[in-house]
Protein backbone atom coordinates (compact mmCIF):
# COMPACT_ATOMS: atom_id res chain seq x y z
CA UNK A 1 0.00 0.00 0.00
CA UNK A 2 2.74 2.37 1.00
CA UNK A 3 4.45 1.67 -2.29
CA UNK A 4 1.44 2.83 -4.26
CA UNK A 5 1.12 5.99 -2.20
CA UNK A 6 4.78 6.79 -2.81
CA UNK A 7 4.66 5.98 -6.46
CA UNK A 8 1.60 8.14 -7.07
CA UNK A 9 2.79 10.99 -4.84
CA UNK A 10 3.00 13.71 -7.49
CA UNK A 11 -0.42 13.00 -8.83
CA UNK A 12 -2.10 12.62 -5.45
CA UNK A 13 -0.52 15.76 -4.04
CA UNK A 14 -1.87 17.72 -6.93
CA UNK A 15 -5.29 16.18 -6.48
CA UNK A 16 -5.26 17.07 -2.78
CA UNK A 17 -4.13 20.62 -3.30
CA UNK A 18 -6.84 21.12 -5.84
CA UNK A 19 -9.43 19.81 -3.41
CA UNK A 20 -8.43 22.17 -0.62
CA UNK A 21 -8.00 25.01 -3.09
CA UNK A 22 -11.76 25.05 -3.40
CA UNK A 23 -11.98 25.87 0.30
CA UNK A 24 -9.33 28.53 0.08
CA UNK A 25 -6.29 26.38 0.69
CA UNK A 26 -4.80 24.91 3.88
CA UNK A 27 -3.12 28.08 4.84
CA UNK A 28 -4.42 31.54 4.12
CA UNK A 29 -1.74 33.95 3.08
CA UNK A 30 0.81 31.31 2.26
CA UNK A 31 2.31 31.41 -1.19
CA UNK A 32 1.66 28.56 -3.57
CA UNK A 33 5.18 27.34 -2.97
CA UNK A 34 4.69 27.33 0.82
CA UNK A 35 1.41 25.50 0.51
CA UNK A 36 2.97 22.90 -1.71
CA UNK A 37 5.90 22.43 0.60
CA UNK A 38 3.71 22.05 3.67
CA UNK A 39 1.30 19.78 1.83
CA UNK A 40 4.21 17.64 0.74
CA UNK A 41 5.50 17.42 4.28
CA UNK A 42 2.10 16.38 5.61
CA UNK A 43 1.70 13.83 2.84
CA UNK A 44 5.06 12.26 3.62
CA UNK A 45 4.44 12.15 7.34
CA UNK A 46 1.10 10.42 6.82
CA UNK A 47 2.68 7.87 4.54
CA UNK A 48 5.36 7.27 7.13
CA UNK A 49 2.74 6.71 9.80
CA UNK A 50 1.03 4.20 7.55
CA UNK A 51 4.33 2.52 6.92
CA UNK A 52 5.87 2.39 10.38
CA UNK A 53 2.85 2.87 12.64
CA UNK A 54 5.02 5.26 14.60
CA UNK A 55 3.50 8.66 15.25
CA UNK A 56 6.49 10.48 16.69
CA UNK A 57 7.08 12.59 13.59
CA UNK A 58 3.39 13.33 13.30
CA UNK A 59 3.29 14.53 16.90
CA UNK A 60 6.29 16.78 16.47
CA UNK A 61 5.00 18.23 13.24
CA UNK A 62 1.54 18.75 14.73
CA UNK A 63 3.09 20.78 17.54
CA UNK A 64 4.99 22.96 15.11
CA UNK A 65 1.93 23.58 12.96
CA UNK A 66 -0.24 24.30 15.99
CA UNK A 67 2.22 26.84 17.34
CA UNK A 68 2.33 28.73 14.09
CA UNK A 69 -1.34 28.33 13.42
CA UNK A 70 -2.87 29.46 16.68
CA UNK A 71 -1.26 32.83 16.30
CA UNK A 72 -1.99 33.15 12.65
CA UNK A 73 -4.47 32.33 10.02
CA UNK A 74 -4.91 28.60 10.11
CA UNK A 75 -7.87 27.41 12.02
CA UNK A 76 -8.05 23.89 13.25
CA UNK A 77 -11.24 23.42 11.26
CA UNK A 78 -9.49 24.28 8.04
CA UNK A 79 -6.56 22.03 8.83
CA UNK A 80 -8.74 19.14 9.89
CA UNK A 81 -10.99 19.33 6.86
CA UNK A 82 -7.84 19.46 4.79
CA UNK A 83 -6.71 16.24 6.46
CA UNK A 84 -10.03 14.60 5.77
CA UNK A 85 -9.61 15.56 2.13
CA UNK A 86 -6.20 13.91 2.13
CA UNK A 87 -7.72 10.79 3.55
CA UNK A 88 -10.22 10.77 0.73
CA UNK A 89 -7.45 11.19 -1.80
CA UNK A 90 -5.60 8.19 -0.35
CA UNK A 91 -8.83 6.25 -0.26
CA UNK A 92 -9.55 6.74 -3.93
CA UNK A 93 -6.00 5.88 -4.84
CA UNK A 94 -6.17 2.62 -2.94
CA UNK A 95 -9.57 1.82 -4.41
CA UNK A 96 -8.09 2.18 -7.87
CA UNK A 97 -5.15 -0.09 -7.16
CA UNK A 98 -6.88 -2.81 -5.17
CA UNK A 99 -10.31 -3.04 -6.72
CA UNK A 100 -9.57 -6.49 -8.08
CA UNK A 101 -8.65 -7.83 -4.62
CA UNK A 102 -11.62 -7.13 -2.33
CA UNK A 103 -10.13 -8.88 0.68
CA UNK A 104 -6.87 -7.00 0.44
CA UNK A 105 -8.75 -3.76 -0.23
CA UNK A 106 -10.76 -4.25 2.93
CA UNK A 107 -7.59 -4.73 5.02
CA UNK A 108 -5.88 -1.78 3.48
CA UNK A 109 -8.81 0.59 3.92
CA UNK A 110 -9.21 -0.43 7.56
CA UNK A 111 -5.58 0.35 8.20
CA UNK A 112 -5.87 3.67 6.39
CA UNK A 113 -8.92 4.56 8.43
CA UNK A 114 -7.32 3.81 11.77
CA UNK A 115 -4.03 5.54 11.01
CA UNK A 116 -5.59 8.68 9.55
CA UNK A 117 -8.00 8.91 12.46
CA UNK A 118 -5.08 8.77 14.83
CA UNK A 119 -3.26 11.50 12.91
CA UNK A 120 -6.39 13.66 13.00
CA UNK A 121 -6.63 13.24 16.75
CA UNK A 122 -2.96 14.13 17.16
CA UNK A 123 -3.47 17.28 15.16
CA UNK A 124 -6.64 18.27 17.01
CA UNK A 125 -4.96 17.71 20.38
CA UNK A 126 -1.95 19.77 19.37
CA UNK A 127 -4.19 22.69 18.42
CA UNK A 128 -6.12 22.40 21.63
CA UNK A 129 -3.01 22.31 23.80
CA UNK A 130 -1.48 25.27 22.03
CA UNK A 131 -4.65 27.33 22.32
CA UNK A 132 -4.74 26.65 26.02
CA UNK A 133 -1.15 27.63 26.40
CA UNK A 134 -1.80 30.97 24.71
CA UNK A 135 -4.85 31.61 26.87
CA UNK A 136 -2.91 30.82 30.02
CA UNK A 137 -0.17 33.19 29.02
CA UNK A 138 -2.71 35.95 28.43
CA UNK A 139 -4.41 35.28 31.72
CA UNK A 140 -1.04 35.46 33.38
CA UNK A 141 -0.59 38.96 32.01
CA UNK A 142 -3.99 40.00 33.29
CA UNK A 143 -3.26 38.61 36.72
CA UNK A 144 0.04 40.45 36.85
CA UNK A 145 -1.64 43.74 36.13
CA UNK A 146 -3.93 43.25 39.08
CA UNK A 147 -1.08 42.95 41.57
CA UNK A 148 1.19 45.95 41.12
CA UNK A 149 4.66 45.87 42.61
CA UNK A 150 5.81 49.39 43.41
CA UNK A 151 9.39 50.41 43.61
CA UNK A 152 9.55 53.01 46.37
CA UNK A 153 13.25 53.62 46.46
CA UNK A 154 16.46 51.78 45.97
CA UNK A 155 16.12 48.34 47.43
CA UNK A 156 12.54 48.78 48.68
CA UNK A 157 9.45 47.35 47.10
CA UNK A 158 5.86 47.84 48.14
CA UNK A 159 3.36 45.14 47.35
CA UNK A 160 -0.20 46.17 48.21
CA UNK A 161 -2.57 43.25 48.12
CA UNK A 162 -6.23 44.00 47.75
CA UNK A 163 -9.21 41.75 47.70
CA UNK A 164 -9.56 38.04 47.84
CA UNK A 165 -6.60 35.80 47.67
CA UNK A 166 -6.94 32.17 46.87
CA UNK A 167 -4.15 29.66 46.51
CA UNK A 168 -3.70 30.40 42.83
CA UNK A 169 -3.41 34.13 43.34
CA UNK A 170 -1.11 33.65 46.31
CA UNK A 171 1.21 31.61 44.17
CA UNK A 172 1.12 34.20 41.43
CA UNK A 173 1.83 36.98 43.93
CA UNK A 174 4.82 35.04 45.25
CA UNK A 175 6.20 34.56 41.77
CA UNK A 176 5.71 38.21 40.89
CA UNK A 177 7.33 39.37 44.11
CA UNK A 178 10.34 37.12 43.67
CA UNK A 179 10.81 38.23 40.07
CA UNK A 180 10.61 41.86 41.16
CA UNK A 181 13.14 41.22 43.94
CA UNK A 182 15.49 39.77 41.39
CA UNK A 183 14.89 42.50 38.81
CA UNK A 184 15.26 45.41 41.23
CA UNK A 185 17.65 43.82 43.70
CA UNK A 186 15.28 44.65 46.54
CA UNK A 187 16.49 44.06 50.07
CA UNK A 188 13.17 44.76 51.74
CA UNK A 189 9.64 44.17 50.54
CA UNK A 190 6.70 45.65 52.38
CA UNK A 191 3.70 43.47 51.70
CA UNK A 192 0.58 45.32 52.78
CA UNK A 193 -2.47 43.20 53.38
CA UNK A 194 -4.70 45.90 54.89
CA UNK A 195 -7.05 45.30 52.01
CA UNK A 196 -7.40 41.61 52.77
CA UNK A 197 -10.13 40.74 55.23
CA UNK A 198 -9.46 37.13 55.91
CA UNK A 199 -7.53 34.19 54.64
CA UNK A 200 -7.91 30.46 55.10
CA UNK A 201 -5.08 28.45 56.58
CA UNK A 202 -3.93 27.36 53.13
CA UNK A 203 -3.42 30.93 51.97
CA UNK A 204 -1.89 31.94 55.31
CA UNK A 205 0.60 29.18 54.70
CA UNK A 206 1.31 30.56 51.24
CA UNK A 207 2.02 33.98 52.75
CA UNK A 208 4.54 32.46 55.14
CA UNK A 209 6.10 30.56 52.27
CA UNK A 210 6.39 33.82 50.37
CA UNK A 211 8.38 35.28 53.26
CA UNK A 212 10.61 32.20 53.33
CA UNK A 213 11.19 32.23 49.61
CA UNK A 214 12.11 35.93 49.65
CA UNK A 215 14.59 35.17 52.41
CA UNK A 216 16.32 32.71 50.10
CA UNK A 217 16.85 35.63 47.75
CA UNK A 218 18.36 37.62 50.59
CA UNK A 219 15.32 39.81 51.14
CA UNK A 220 13.31 40.63 54.25
CA UNK A 221 9.56 40.81 53.88
CA UNK A 222 7.68 43.07 56.25
CA UNK A 223 3.98 42.28 56.38
CA UNK A 224 1.79 45.22 57.31
CA UNK A 225 -1.92 45.60 57.86
CA UNK A 226 -2.44 42.22 59.46
CA UNK A 227 -5.99 42.12 60.77
CA UNK A 228 -6.65 40.35 64.10
CA UNK A 229 -8.51 37.74 62.06
CA UNK A 230 -5.53 36.94 59.91
CA UNK A 231 -3.15 37.08 62.85
CA UNK A 232 -5.29 34.43 64.49
CA UNK A 233 -5.20 32.24 61.39
CA UNK A 234 -1.42 32.50 61.21
CA UNK A 235 -1.05 31.54 64.85
CA UNK A 236 -3.49 28.69 64.39
CA UNK A 237 -1.48 27.09 61.63
CA UNK A 238 1.38 26.95 64.06
CA UNK A 239 3.68 29.60 62.68
CA UNK A 240 5.99 31.21 65.16
CA UNK A 241 5.18 34.91 64.74
CA UNK A 242 8.74 35.85 65.60
CA UNK A 243 9.74 34.26 62.32
CA UNK A 244 8.04 36.96 60.33
CA UNK A 245 8.15 40.71 60.59
CA UNK A 246 4.71 42.14 61.00
CA UNK A 247 3.83 45.72 61.73
CA UNK A 248 0.40 47.18 62.45
CA UNK A 249 0.11 49.77 59.77
CA UNK A 250 1.70 50.62 56.47
CA UNK A 251 3.55 53.71 57.67
CA UNK A 252 5.05 51.72 60.52
CA UNK A 253 6.08 49.10 58.02
CA UNK A 254 7.77 51.62 55.78
CA UNK A 255 9.64 53.07 58.76
CA UNK A 256 10.86 49.64 59.70
CA UNK A 257 11.88 49.05 56.11
CA UNK A 258 13.92 52.24 56.15
CA UNK A 259 15.71 51.12 59.29
CA UNK A 260 16.36 47.70 57.81
CA UNK A 261 17.81 49.36 54.77
CA UNK A 262 20.07 51.45 56.92
CA UNK A 263 18.34 54.77 56.60
CA UNK A 264 17.97 56.94 59.63
CA UNK A 265 14.85 59.02 59.88
CA UNK A 266 15.36 62.48 61.42
CA UNK A 267 12.41 64.48 62.56
CA UNK A 268 13.14 68.13 62.96
CA UNK A 269 11.02 69.91 65.51
CA UNK A 270 10.04 73.38 64.45
CA UNK A 271 7.51 75.59 66.21
CA UNK A 272 4.62 73.67 67.68
CA UNK A 273 2.21 75.27 65.22
CA UNK A 274 4.16 74.05 62.21
CA UNK A 275 4.12 70.56 60.86
CA UNK A 276 7.28 68.60 61.57
CA UNK A 277 9.18 68.05 58.39
CA UNK A 278 10.94 64.75 58.01
CA UNK A 279 14.21 64.24 56.32
CA UNK A 280 15.62 60.92 55.49
CA UNK A 281 19.34 60.51 55.94
CA UNK B 1 33.75 19.34 36.89
CA UNK B 2 35.69 21.84 39.00
CA UNK B 3 33.90 25.00 39.99
CA UNK B 4 35.72 28.08 38.67
CA UNK B 5 36.88 30.40 41.44
CA UNK B 6 37.47 34.06 40.68
CA UNK B 7 39.37 36.38 42.91
CA UNK B 8 37.82 39.77 43.52
CA UNK B 9 40.09 40.88 46.34
CA UNK B 10 39.51 40.68 49.20
CA UNK B 11 36.77 38.23 48.26
CA UNK B 12 36.42 35.04 46.27
CA UNK B 13 33.63 34.18 43.88
CA UNK B 14 32.74 30.59 43.05
CA UNK B 15 30.31 30.21 40.13
CA UNK B 16 28.43 26.94 40.34
CA UNK B 17 27.36 25.81 36.90
CA UNK B 18 25.68 22.50 37.58
CA UNK B 19 24.49 20.42 40.50
CA UNK B 20 27.38 19.58 42.80
CA UNK B 21 28.25 15.95 43.32
CA UNK B 22 29.90 14.78 46.53
CA UNK B 23 33.24 14.83 44.78
CA UNK B 24 32.63 18.33 43.39
CA UNK B 25 31.82 19.59 46.85
CA UNK B 26 34.95 18.27 48.47
CA UNK B 27 36.97 19.72 45.62
CA UNK B 28 35.25 23.09 46.01
CA UNK B 29 35.77 23.15 49.77
CA UNK B 30 39.46 22.38 49.36
CA UNK B 31 39.91 24.88 46.56
CA UNK B 32 38.14 27.63 48.48
CA UNK B 33 40.15 26.96 51.67
CA UNK B 34 43.38 27.04 49.79
CA UNK B 35 42.54 30.21 47.90
CA UNK B 36 41.07 31.97 50.91
CA UNK B 37 44.15 31.22 52.92
CA UNK B 38 46.55 32.18 50.16
CA UNK B 39 44.81 35.47 49.49
CA UNK B 40 43.60 36.10 53.04
CA UNK B 41 40.09 36.53 51.71
CA UNK B 42 37.47 38.13 53.89
CA UNK B 43 34.53 36.43 52.30
CA UNK B 44 33.32 34.01 49.67
CA UNK B 45 30.37 34.32 47.35
CA UNK B 46 28.93 31.12 45.94
CA UNK B 47 26.98 32.17 42.87
CA UNK B 48 24.19 29.68 42.17
CA UNK B 49 22.40 31.69 39.48
CA UNK B 50 22.92 28.85 37.01
CA UNK B 51 21.33 26.16 39.16
CA UNK B 52 17.85 25.32 37.90
CA UNK B 53 17.18 22.93 40.76
CA UNK B 54 18.35 22.99 44.36
CA UNK B 55 17.27 19.88 46.22
CA UNK B 56 17.83 18.77 49.82
CA UNK B 57 21.24 17.32 48.98
CA UNK B 58 22.49 20.52 47.33
CA UNK B 59 21.15 22.57 50.22
CA UNK B 60 22.98 20.41 52.71
CA UNK B 61 26.22 20.62 50.78
CA UNK B 62 26.03 24.40 50.46
CA UNK B 63 25.30 24.81 54.14
CA UNK B 64 28.13 22.52 55.15
CA UNK B 65 30.47 24.42 52.85
CA UNK B 66 29.53 27.66 54.60
CA UNK B 67 29.97 26.02 58.01
CA UNK B 68 33.43 24.77 57.14
CA UNK B 69 34.52 28.17 55.88
CA UNK B 70 33.08 29.84 58.96
CA UNK B 71 35.37 27.71 61.10
CA UNK B 72 38.20 29.43 59.29
CA UNK B 73 36.73 32.83 59.88
CA UNK B 74 35.55 33.30 56.32
CA UNK B 75 31.97 34.33 55.66
CA UNK B 76 30.02 32.72 52.83
CA UNK B 77 27.19 34.29 50.89
CA UNK B 78 24.95 32.17 48.68
CA UNK B 79 23.90 34.45 45.85
CA UNK B 80 21.48 34.14 42.99
CA UNK B 81 18.91 31.54 44.01
CA UNK B 82 16.31 31.87 41.23
CA UNK B 83 12.63 32.64 42.01
CA UNK B 84 11.31 29.29 40.74
CA UNK B 85 14.03 27.44 42.59
CA UNK B 86 13.30 29.33 45.81
CA UNK B 87 9.64 28.42 45.54
CA UNK B 88 10.45 24.76 45.07
CA UNK B 89 12.85 24.81 48.02
CA UNK B 90 10.27 26.35 50.28
CA UNK B 91 7.66 23.83 49.20
CA UNK B 92 10.13 21.07 49.97
CA UNK B 93 10.79 22.62 53.36
CA UNK B 94 14.39 23.63 52.72
CA UNK B 95 16.05 26.78 53.97
CA UNK B 96 19.49 28.33 54.25
CA UNK B 97 19.38 29.26 57.92
CA UNK B 98 22.84 30.12 59.28
CA UNK B 99 23.92 31.19 55.82
CA UNK B 100 23.57 34.65 54.34
CA UNK B 101 21.80 34.75 51.01
CA UNK B 102 21.79 37.53 48.43
CA UNK B 103 19.71 38.28 45.35
CA UNK B 104 22.69 38.19 43.02
CA UNK B 105 26.43 38.57 42.82
CA UNK B 106 26.36 42.36 43.09
CA UNK B 107 24.14 42.25 46.15
CA UNK B 108 26.46 39.64 47.65
CA UNK B 109 29.47 41.86 47.15
CA UNK B 110 27.62 44.86 48.57
CA UNK B 111 26.82 42.82 51.66
CA UNK B 112 30.39 41.64 52.20
CA UNK B 113 31.68 45.18 51.80
CA UNK B 114 29.29 46.34 54.48
CA UNK B 115 30.60 43.83 56.97
CA UNK B 116 33.30 44.83 59.42
CA UNK B 117 36.29 42.67 58.55
CA UNK B 118 36.61 39.71 60.85
CA UNK B 119 32.97 39.61 61.82
CA UNK B 120 31.50 36.45 60.37
CA UNK B 121 27.74 36.75 60.39
CA UNK B 122 25.24 34.02 61.06
CA UNK B 123 22.82 34.65 58.24
CA UNK B 124 19.51 36.31 59.06
CA UNK C 1 -1.74 9.08 23.97
CA UNK C 2 0.67 7.54 26.43
CA UNK C 3 4.33 7.93 25.87
CA UNK C 4 6.93 6.87 28.38
CA UNK C 5 10.49 7.87 28.97
CA UNK C 6 12.75 5.72 31.09
CA UNK C 7 15.98 6.91 32.65
CA UNK C 8 18.24 4.43 34.38
CA UNK C 9 19.69 5.91 37.54
CA UNK C 10 23.21 4.67 38.17
CA UNK C 11 25.12 7.84 38.86
CA UNK C 12 24.72 11.56 39.39
CA UNK C 13 24.83 12.34 35.68
CA UNK C 14 21.65 10.28 35.31
CA UNK C 15 19.89 12.55 37.78
CA UNK C 16 20.57 15.48 35.49
CA UNK C 17 19.27 13.51 32.53
CA UNK C 18 16.08 12.58 34.35
CA UNK C 19 15.49 16.19 35.37
CA UNK C 20 16.00 17.47 31.86
CA UNK C 21 13.74 14.83 30.36
CA UNK C 22 11.06 15.74 32.90
CA UNK C 23 11.36 19.44 32.14
CA UNK C 24 10.98 18.78 28.43
CA UNK C 25 7.89 16.65 28.91
CA UNK C 26 6.39 19.07 31.43
CA UNK C 27 6.99 21.99 29.10
CA UNK C 28 5.31 20.08 26.31
CA UNK C 29 2.29 19.35 28.47
CA UNK C 30 1.86 23.04 29.15
CA UNK C 31 3.28 23.35 32.67
CA UNK C 32 4.64 26.82 33.36
CA UNK C 33 8.31 27.35 34.25
CA UNK C 34 7.72 27.45 37.98
CA UNK C 35 5.86 24.13 37.87
CA UNK C 36 8.58 22.63 35.70
CA UNK C 37 11.08 23.52 38.41
CA UNK C 38 8.90 21.92 41.07
CA UNK C 39 8.71 18.73 39.02
CA UNK C 40 12.44 18.72 38.30
CA UNK C 41 13.12 19.21 42.01
CA UNK C 42 10.88 16.28 42.92
CA UNK C 43 12.77 14.12 40.42
CA UNK C 44 16.06 15.23 41.93
CA UNK C 45 14.96 14.20 45.41
CA UNK C 46 13.60 10.82 44.28
CA UNK C 47 16.61 10.04 42.12
CA UNK C 48 19.02 10.90 44.92
CA UNK C 49 17.17 8.59 47.25
CA UNK C 50 17.60 5.82 44.72
CA UNK C 51 21.33 6.45 44.50
CA UNK C 52 21.79 6.84 48.22
CA UNK C 53 19.87 3.80 49.42
CA UNK C 54 19.69 1.42 46.48
CA UNK C 55 22.72 2.35 44.37
CA UNK C 56 20.68 2.00 41.18
CA UNK C 57 17.14 2.16 39.94
CA UNK C 58 14.96 3.72 37.33
CA UNK C 59 12.86 6.81 36.80
CA UNK C 60 9.91 6.46 34.47
CA UNK C 61 8.15 9.54 33.12
CA UNK C 62 4.69 9.17 31.72
CA UNK C 63 2.26 11.64 30.15
CA UNK C 64 -1.20 11.15 31.54
CA UNK C 65 -4.65 12.67 31.39
CA UNK C 66 -7.76 12.73 33.54
CA UNK C 67 -11.01 14.63 33.22
CA UNK C 68 -9.59 16.97 30.64
CA UNK C 69 -6.49 17.84 32.66
CA UNK C 70 -3.06 16.76 31.54
CA UNK C 71 -0.39 15.52 33.88
CA UNK C 72 3.02 14.01 34.26
CA UNK C 73 3.52 10.86 36.28
CA UNK C 74 6.87 10.00 37.82
CA UNK C 75 7.59 6.45 38.84
CA UNK C 76 10.82 6.12 40.79
CA UNK C 77 11.64 2.47 41.35
CA UNK C 78 14.53 0.58 42.84
CA UNK C 79 15.34 -2.90 44.12
CA UNK C 80 17.09 -1.59 47.18
CA UNK C 81 16.75 -2.38 50.88
CA UNK C 82 13.21 -1.01 51.09
CA UNK C 83 11.61 1.00 53.86
CA UNK C 84 10.35 -0.87 56.90
CA UNK C 85 7.90 1.73 58.13
CA UNK C 86 6.45 3.66 55.20
CA UNK C 87 4.15 5.65 57.42
CA UNK C 88 7.09 6.89 59.42
CA UNK C 89 8.92 7.70 56.20
CA UNK C 90 6.09 9.99 55.20
CA UNK C 91 6.23 11.87 58.50
CA UNK C 92 8.37 14.97 58.56
CA UNK C 93 11.58 14.44 60.49
CA UNK C 94 12.28 10.85 59.58
CA UNK C 95 15.69 9.95 58.22
CA UNK C 96 17.81 6.84 58.16
CA UNK C 97 20.70 8.34 56.31
CA UNK C 98 22.56 11.60 56.81
CA UNK C 99 20.21 14.24 55.70
CA UNK C 100 17.66 16.84 56.52
CA UNK C 101 15.10 14.15 56.98
CA UNK C 102 12.75 15.93 54.61
CA UNK C 103 12.91 13.77 51.51
CA UNK C 104 9.58 12.06 50.99
CA UNK C 105 7.12 14.29 52.83
CA UNK C 106 8.60 17.29 51.05
CA UNK C 107 8.44 15.60 47.69
CA UNK C 108 4.82 14.76 48.29
CA UNK C 109 4.09 18.47 48.75
CA UNK C 110 5.57 19.18 45.34
CA UNK C 111 3.24 16.74 43.62
CA UNK C 112 -0.54 16.30 43.57
CA UNK C 113 -0.93 12.54 43.75
CA UNK C 114 1.62 10.52 45.68
CA UNK C 115 1.98 6.85 46.44
CA UNK C 116 4.74 4.99 48.25
CA UNK C 117 5.10 1.24 48.07
CA UNK C 118 8.02 -0.46 49.71
CA UNK C 119 9.02 -3.87 50.98
CA UNK C 120 12.09 -4.63 53.03
CA UNK C 121 14.56 -6.59 50.95
CA UNK C 122 12.55 -6.14 47.73
CA UNK C 123 12.70 -2.45 46.94
CA UNK C 124 10.80 0.81 46.79
CA UNK C 125 8.51 2.41 44.25
CA UNK C 126 7.28 5.98 44.44
CA UNK C 127 4.54 7.02 42.04
CA UNK C 128 3.69 10.70 41.88
CA UNK C 129 1.64 12.82 39.49
CA UNK C 130 1.29 16.53 38.97
CA UNK C 131 -1.61 17.99 36.97
CA UNK C 132 -1.72 21.08 34.81
CA UNK C 133 -5.09 22.26 36.03
CA UNK C 134 -5.28 22.10 39.77
CA UNK C 135 -7.94 22.98 42.30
Amino acid sequence: MVAYLCQDREELLLEWLQMVEVDGGLWIGATAAEQEATAGKIYDICVECLDTLSYKDAEEFAQQVARRAVRGTITSERMLSGMLALRDVYWHCLLRHYFEEPKRLDEVLKLLESVMNRVLVILAMAFSIERERVINAQQGSIKELSTPVLRLRNGLLLLPIIGMIDSDRARQVTEQMLNAIRDFRARVVVMDITGVAAVDSKVANHLIQTVDAARLLGTTVVITGVSPNIAQTIVTIGVDLSRIETVGDLQGGLDLADRLLGYRVIIEEKAATQAAPMTVA
Amino acid sequence: MPVPILAQPPYLIASVQSALTDADLIRLQNDLFAEAQKRRSHGVIVDVTALDVIDSFSTRTLRSLAAMLRLRGVETVIAGIQPGVAMAMVELGLNMQDVKTATDLEAGLAYLRSRPHGAVGRGQ
Amino acid sequence: MDSETRVQINDEADILEARQAARAIAGDLGFDLASQTLIATAISELARNILKYARSGEILLRRTARNGARGITIVAADKGPGIADTELAMTDGFSTGRGLGLGLPGTRRLMDDFDLVSEVGRGTTVTATRWTRRS
